[in-house]
């Protein structure tokens, strides 16, 4: 029976949200919250893989009281239970501060029951890192797999979990001891549509909300703004790409101009 | 084994959520199913909620509900192509507590109301639709919904599933709604300086204002444009039977552009920007298309009642308390273990005792009568806007010689008596 613990952030939904302007940065007002769409596709891959080895899926997350609605839609999603971590405290961590929070999380999570698995998403949609996932990794010192896009086994009695990892030119295959982390691609599994028992089980559910106080062996100084050594220097839009040009004439004449205006810029390919 | 509730009730719109809300306070296991991402997704109205009926549920709820501005002017045009005649009352009792009535954003204000129903142990569930009531032997036992495992089981279901109502046709209460019945409306939701918006429509802050536009605004169909001042958006839009529609080949979102290209209305709306298009249709039947409300096992609420007072654009109010005597009525019908029809049919008894039943009897040949004989739109409005003009411009001719021009203008003396006889006509319909 495995134990898969999925580590889940609400974010604001980034395709629609606002910038601001002046500040360059996200008006977290402006777009509804989400359960982070990378996260989602951890959640399921943990739901299938109980349905198949057999076992319990846990979620955890750290954000502010609001974020229950995120662990609620993993429920719905198929997840056993869900825990967070909410604390003035944790405010403001980069994610150095977070892994750390969310490893202590970890620590009191497994002492209730073991961890076999740790599940991310690949990176959130608001920060863009994906460096949560390894940081837990590092700190639970267990073996992090990312860029995860199948799962081809898992064998708890024999102790390992083999995978495929996604490549820029292609994927590897991959056996690691277990415990380990997984922070996985969008293409890993398609999100299914939620049966109606668990949508009434996510209406009904409240997660165990954990305080700073309740986490065991805690350095403060690690915990939030404080532990965040990350400084945002200097925030600026990506600038915008140069409009199309439509080319007009005939077949003949488009070619050519095309090809001069290839010709043109032709240090680029050299 | 499917679960099984007290009550499930289809759609969170102000109906379904009254009810839910009134069921789970009295210590009913209720479950509320929506469609939409959250509730008041999907939902559209013109913008005006009435205090009163909302109060007999939530009271003193204008202190914390997302309200937009409660209304202290309301203005009635009756436009022709290039002019108006405008009557109002402002009144600055409907400023202050208790009020008369607010403008409202529904996506904010359903998802709030529902916040509430929540709280009072409502287990709510969005993003499923409920597709067939469950019938075993004659009684309606349950929701089938589009998800897996998707069966869920109660005493009793309420149907606030909104105008087109398929639950309630599935189980024929009532037959798909003729274009006469139902009207559609189209608005846009335009963004303003709060400030601009004050100075336009002369309002002090959390002050606002609604205009009703009647005649040129639906180039003479039956139905009425709005223009409603929100918090620093305006809701413009126009609704029209959809038999006119049909008649006049007019496309629903042409009908709107003419309204905010209008010369009486564009001025208000200047400079304005869109931020959200809606449209919906609105049941419009009144008093005859009143389906069954009551079968064994189930209910009917709201607009999927045709719960809609056309004349006064009073709709939300009606769904409100639909919801709320049926909550009563289950309520009743809980203590004493019965849910068939003749028990449940005590809540039609209500609704028909109630200001809903009594309006809707009072109006009920109105908008038939309106929609059989056009010309009260398409003559006699411009005719009075002509009126208008002769008897205020001032160009040398005596006052005797403008009324007997006005009196020319009114046609034959055929085309008299049937301007006369249409106005009784009218008086009954309306009185």
């Amino acid at each position: 029976m495995l134990h898969i613990v999925a580590c889940i952030k609400q974010v604001p939904d980034t395709k629609i949200i606002k910038m601001n302007p002046k500040t360059n940065t996200m008006d977290r007002a402006s777009a509804p919250a989400i359960l982070n769409p990378y996260d989602a596709h951890a959640v399921e891959e943990a739901v299938r893989l109980k349905k198949k080895y057999g076992g319990t899926v846990s979620v955890l997350t750290m954000g502010p009281p609001p974020a229950v609605k995120a662990i609620k839609k993993c429920i719905e999603l198929g997840a056993d239970e869900g825990h967070m971590i909410s604390d003035r405290a944790f405010a403001g961590a980069d994610t150095l501060a977070t892994s750390y929070a969310l490893t202590k999380a970890l620590e009191k999570i497994a002492k209730q029951r073991p961890i076999d698995l740790v599940i991310c998403g690949k990176m959130t949609i608001d920060g863009d890192t994906g460096q949560v996932g390894p940081g837990i990794a590092r700190r639970l010192n267990i073996p992090p797999l990312t860029g995860v896009k199948k799962v081809v086994e898992i064998n708890k009695e024999k102790g390992y979990a083999i995978v495929q990892r996604k490549l820029e030119d292609g994927y590897e295959i991959v056996q690691s001891t277990l415990p380990c982390l997984f922070t996985v691609e969008k293409e890993i599994n398609d999100i299914s549509f939620a049966p109606l028992p668990n949508m009434i089980k996510a209406a009904r559910y409240q997660p165990t909300i954990w305080t700073a106080d309740d986490l065991e062996n805690v350095d403060r100084k690690q915990l939030g703004l404080k532990g965040s050594p990350t400084i945002v220097a200097k925030v600026w839009a990506p600038p915008k790409p140069e409009d199309g040009k439509l080319l007009e004439g005939s077949t003949k004449e488009k070619v050519e101009q095309l090809l001069s205006l290839v010709l043109a810029k032709k240090e680029l390919f050299q | 084994m499917p679960e099984k509730f007290d009550c499930i009730v289809v759609g969170a719109g102000p109906a379904g959520t009254a009810c839910a809300y009134e069921l789970a306070k009295a210590g009913v296991n209720v479950l509320l199913l929506e469609r939409g991402e959250y509730p008041g997704a999907k939902n559209v109205m013109g913008g005006v909620l009435y205090r009163k009926m909302m109060e007999d549920i939530i009271p003193e709820f204008y202190k914390e509900a997302p309200l937009e501005r409660p209304i202290v002017e309301q203005r009635f045009m009756m436009m022709d192509k290039e002019s108006a005649i405008t009557f109002s009352y402002k009144g600055l009792e409907w400023g202050r507590e208790p009020y008369n009535n607010f403008t409202v954003l529904r996506a904010k204000f359903d998802q709030w109301f529902a916040e509430k129903a929540v709280e009072q142990g409502v287990l709510l569930v969005c993003e499923t639709v409920a597709v067939e009531c469950i019938v075993e032997n004659g009684h309606v036992v349950g929701v089938r919904t589009d998800r897996p495992d998707g069966d869920i089981y109660a005493d009793v279901v309420v149907l606030a599933d909104g105008v087109n109502s398929l639950l309630a046709k599935q189980l024929g209460f009532h037959r798909e709604w003729r274009p006469d019945e139902v009207a559609l409306a189209t608005m846009e939701i335009l963004k303003l300086d709060k400030n601009i918006i004050e100075d336009r429509f002369n309002l002090e802050p959390n002050q606002g204002c609604t205009i009703e536009i009647f005649g040129d605004a639906t180039k003479g169909i039956l139905g009425t444009g709005f223009l409603y001042t929100n918090k620093d958006t305006l809701s413009v839009g126009v609704g029209t039977l959809l038999s006119g529609l049909i008649k006049h080949k007019i496309k629903p979102y042409e009908l709107l552009e003419h309204v905010k290209n209008h010369p009486m209305i564009r001025p208000y709306i200047q400079g304005s920007e869109p931020v959200e298009y809606l449209a919906h249709l609105i049941p419009e039947g009144g008093y005859h298309s009143i389906p069954k409300v009551a079968g064994n096992g189930v209910l009917v609420v709201g607009d999927a009642a045709q719960l809609v007072n056309a004349i006064h654009r009073e709709g939300s109010n009606m769904a409100m308390t639909s919801g709320r005597l049926a909550a009563e009525t289950i309520i009743m019908a809980k203590s004493q273990n019965d849910f068939s029809e003749s028990m449940l049919d005590q809540y039609r008894m209500k609704l028909m005792e109630s200001f809903i039943g009594q309006d809707l009897k009072k109006y009920k040949d109105a908008t038939h009568h309106f929609e059989r004989f056009p010309q009260y739109f398409e003559q006699y409005i411009p005719m009075l806007n002509r009126a208008a003009s002769q008897m205020f411009t001032v160009d040398g001719a005596s006052k005797w010689e403008k009324q007997q021009k006005i009196w020319r203008d009114l046609g034959s003396t055929k085309q008299k008596f049937k301007l006369a006889r249409d106005m009784m006509k009218a008086w009954k319909v309306m009185k």
